[in-house]
């Protein structure tokens, strides 16, 4: 087969276009570097491609999908495209014993088309754990030194939230927060009774105007994708940017293959699979920053084998792939009998939630270490399939009084999801799988996955607190959690959360991490890891905001090593 | 002179590429649009609706229990009206689990209401559907004649397509007073609640 050389060597040439990708590719593009950016799915259109508005009853499945076979959440058809659990072709392998889940998103912007825009920023405490507590690692970089990059990243994306003082969720740079729901009014009564923190959510959707991009308006659908941008998405935010400086070559549908190192031991080249034609192509760059996702990341440089690195590339210390981490997962609800009196009213508000409960008990010794954040909502929703599911097995029946009964509890219902953080350990990790390919011939990842007793104790807090804040509230506490299930106390299985990190870690030492605190690999250079791999530990807060703070943080050092003549 | 929908399309593409990096329209524009895209699908829409997957007679008896399950009342249509049944057809026309669970239990059904009455579900009378719907509507009966089971099972099933058909339809969202999926400028939060 042919392989084709294109002549250019850019400057920079990023793999992955989501929060690390885009953000890359803006700061290095304003600061005067040409840049390849290499995306696996397609261009994204929003008008053409968001199903913002739509109702169940414009889609002939009603949102279910072909077969039926999609509820609501992630899976559904309302979501922005090109985001899913499985993917045709590409498969990944859960080992004997493991259930592992993987969300991938191709598509320009990747995940951050999907995800929940909730963005928070990790404590000074979340970057040194092992000094306190004596568990995992700690960063080999502190709070002070990511503060002015959430700084940076907050001011261009626009977040809203309050400033609270609390030592586990320190305050950013927020807008004004949107007004509460009935949902949140009640829960926030019920917290306060039994003393636990409930305050305005952190959010990347925008409740003024910013930087040429409206406010929200209201229609609580961010997971469809945003027409008007008035959430964060990478493709909408960072790209259109990158692409106005002229230095920007965005190139779709392109698989990354292998990163091809020369004699010295730096990477000169990415060889890709251009999808359209199933050729394999190259480009050409001096730094290469890969951000194709945690996983994906660490599948590239496993996959990226030579002489000079026989175990992948920036693998001398044998840690890509490990110390893979997720959040702890946990969910309940309750229906509450006070929201049955509540008139028909437009409930929408943001694609997310309007509060949350950060973690709150930081002050005291808890039977687990570390801590989790609650998500929240509810209320009377645009309706979907699946939504009376519940009622309809509970109620059984037929008839007008069935049908009332739906009308009564609409809306009534609240759910909690909590997000802890999980300790990495030994069991949790990603491999080459040593027979499986995918349909462009590149090896796919299998991975292990077994929880610990830490995070098993951290899922059983979450349901005593949840029954408790829905008996506060005069609920009744529904959940299918139980201790002795494969899920003890509904842990969800490793993947689920998407909030995967940790396969291609940084660290102060070679010989136990990959890269250093710029997210450069200890052992080439010219490479960068600046998605979620490069995390040392999963705190509870969810991942974007840190991804895009340290790729802005890389982004500038590598600006400054251009300028030096080192790149 | 009535502006076409490719009108604003055209338009909509020319702003996001001539005017902002950001690809921002105009939020009246998008609102028009999606107006337009479902008023043109519901002009379009078939009278006439041909099965995909049950027959004739099967789903005769489909759109029958449909109508029992959320029937027409004074306060709203019923799942024959908001298209239950054709929702229930496309999706089990293409899920074999479906095609099992709903086709046998409709013959489940007819084979049980011969045994009973002498007829299928459709030819028995009113008392005696509601004889053996009364039977099946609960599973706790299952507790007392095990020989129910599959018919529960079915009847469960059904239930949920025909909730879901309902209440994602036109009619079943106003029924139960889903207010928004529209522009709001301000976010008015929660109204005022007796005992919040």
């Amino acid at each position: 087969m042919q392989v084709r050389r294109t002549p250019k060597t850019y400057d920079v040439c990023i793999i992955g276009s989501g929060a690390a990708g885009g953000t890359a590719a803006k700061v290095l593009t304003e600061g005067g570097l040409s840049v390849a950016l290499l995306e696996a799915g397609p261009p994204l259109v929003p008008e053409r491609d968001y199903k913002e508005h739509v109702w169940p009853y414009d889609l002939p499945h009603r949102g279910a999908g072909v077969g039926g076979r999609a509820t609501r959440g992630l899976d559904d058809e309302f979501l922005a495209p090109n985001g899913a659990w499985e993917i045709e072709g590409e498969p990944y392998i859960s080992a004997p014993g493991s259930r592992f889940r993987w969300f991938r998103s191709r598509i320009v912007g990747g995940r951050t088309n999907h995800w929940g825009r909730i963005a928070l920023r990790m404590a000074p405490v979340d970057f040194k754990v092992r000094s306190h507590d004596g568990m995992g690692d700690d960063w080999p970089i502190s709070y002070e030194d990511v503060a002015p990059y959430y700084d940076k990243v907050e001011s261009y994306i626009g977040v809203f939230g309050t400033k609270e003082n609390i030592p586990s969720a320190p305050d950013g740079i927020f807008q004004p927060p949107p007004k509460p729901r009935c949902t949140e009014t009640i829960i926030k009564k019920a917290c306060d009774k039994l003393s636990i923190l409930c305050v305005p959510s952190r959010l990347a959707i925008l409740t003024q105007p910013h930087n040429g991009r409206p406010a929200c308006h209201y229609c609580a659908q961010c997971g469809r994708g945003c027409i008007t941008a008035s959430n964060f998405s990478s493709s909408q935010v960072m790209i259109p940017p990158a692409e106005k400086t002229g230095r920007l070559t965005l190139v779709t549908g392109a698989m990354a293959r292998e990163l091809v190192v020369n004699k010295a031991g730096k990477v000169e080249a990415v060889s890709y699979i251009d999808k359209a034609s199933r050729e394999e192509r190259r480009i050409h760059a001096r730094a290469f920053i890969v951000a194709a996702s945690s996983c994906e990341s660490a599948r590239l440089l496993l996959n990226s084998k030579s002489t000079l690195f026989p175990d992948g590339l920036a693998n001398s210390s044998g840690v890509v792939g490990r110390n893979l981490m997720d959040s702890v997962g946990s969910n309940a609800g309750g229906f509450f009998p006070a929201l049955e009196k509540v008139a028909a009213h437009n409930h929408d508000g943001v694609g997310g939630m309007h509060m949350y409960l950060p973690w709150w008990k930081f002050d005291r010794k808890n039977e687990f270490l570390r801590g989790y954040h609650t998500e929240f909502g509810g209320g009377r929703g645009m309706p979907g399939v699946g939504d009376f599911h519940h009622l309809s097995d509970e109620f059984e029946g037929y008839g007008s009084a069935l049908k009332q009964e739906c009308k009564k509890k609409y809306g009534t219902y609240i759910g909690f999801s909590g997000r802890g953080e999980m300790i990495p350990n030994e069991n949790c990790y990603c491999e080459i799988d040593p027979s499986a390919v995918d349909q462009w011939g590149i090896p796919v990842l299998r991975f292990h996955w077994k929880w610990g007793d830490n995070e098993i104790k951290m899922a059983k807090d979450m349901q005593e607190t949840y029954r408790e804040i829905v008996e506060a509230g005069g609920g009744t506490f529904i959940s299918r959690a139980r201790p002795d299930r494969p899920n003890p106390y509904g842990i969800a299985d490793g993947g689920v959360i998407i909030h995967e990190v940790g396969t291609v870690r940084m660290g102060a030492h070679p010989a136990t991490s990959a890269l250093n605190q710029y997210c450069q690999a200890h052992d080439v250079k010219n490479l960068f890891v600046t998605d979620g791999a490069c995390f040392v530990t999963n705190a509870d807060k969810n991942p974007t905001l840190t991804i895009m703070a340290l790729t802005w943080r890389a982004s500038d050092y590598l600006l400054d090593q251009a300028k030096k003549g080192n790149l | 002179m009535t502006i076409s929908r490719r009108d604003i399309l055209k338009s909509l593409t020319l702003t996001a590429v001539t005017g902002s990096v950001l690809q921002v329209i105009p939020l009246q524009a998008a609102e028009y649009a999606h107006r337009m895209v479902s008023a043109e699908k519901a002009a379009a829409e078939d009278q006439a609706y041909a099965p995909k997957f049950f027959s004739a007679h099967a789903y005769k008896t489909l759109q029958v229990l449909c109508q029992t399950i959320i029937p027409s009342d004074a306060d709203a249509k019923g799942a024959i009206e908001a298209g239950a049944p054709e929702f229930i057809d496309l999706i089990t026309s293409e899920n074999v689990d479906y095609q099992v669970a709903l086709g046998g239990g409709l013959m489940w059904l007819d084979n049980t209401c011969i045994d009973g009455y002498g007829k299928p579900y459709l030819d028995c009378t009113a008392a005696q559907q509601k004889e053996i719907l009364d039977l099946i509507a609960y599973r706790r009966n299952a507790k007392l004649d095990p020989s129910l089971g599959q018919g529960i099972d079915f009847f469960a099933l059904l239930r949920k397509f025909t909730a879901d058909g309902y209440f994602t339809s036109e009619i079943g969202i106003e029924y139960l007073g889903y207010i928004g999926n529209t522009f709001v400028k301000d976010f008015p939060g929660c109204p005022p609640v007796p005992g919040l």
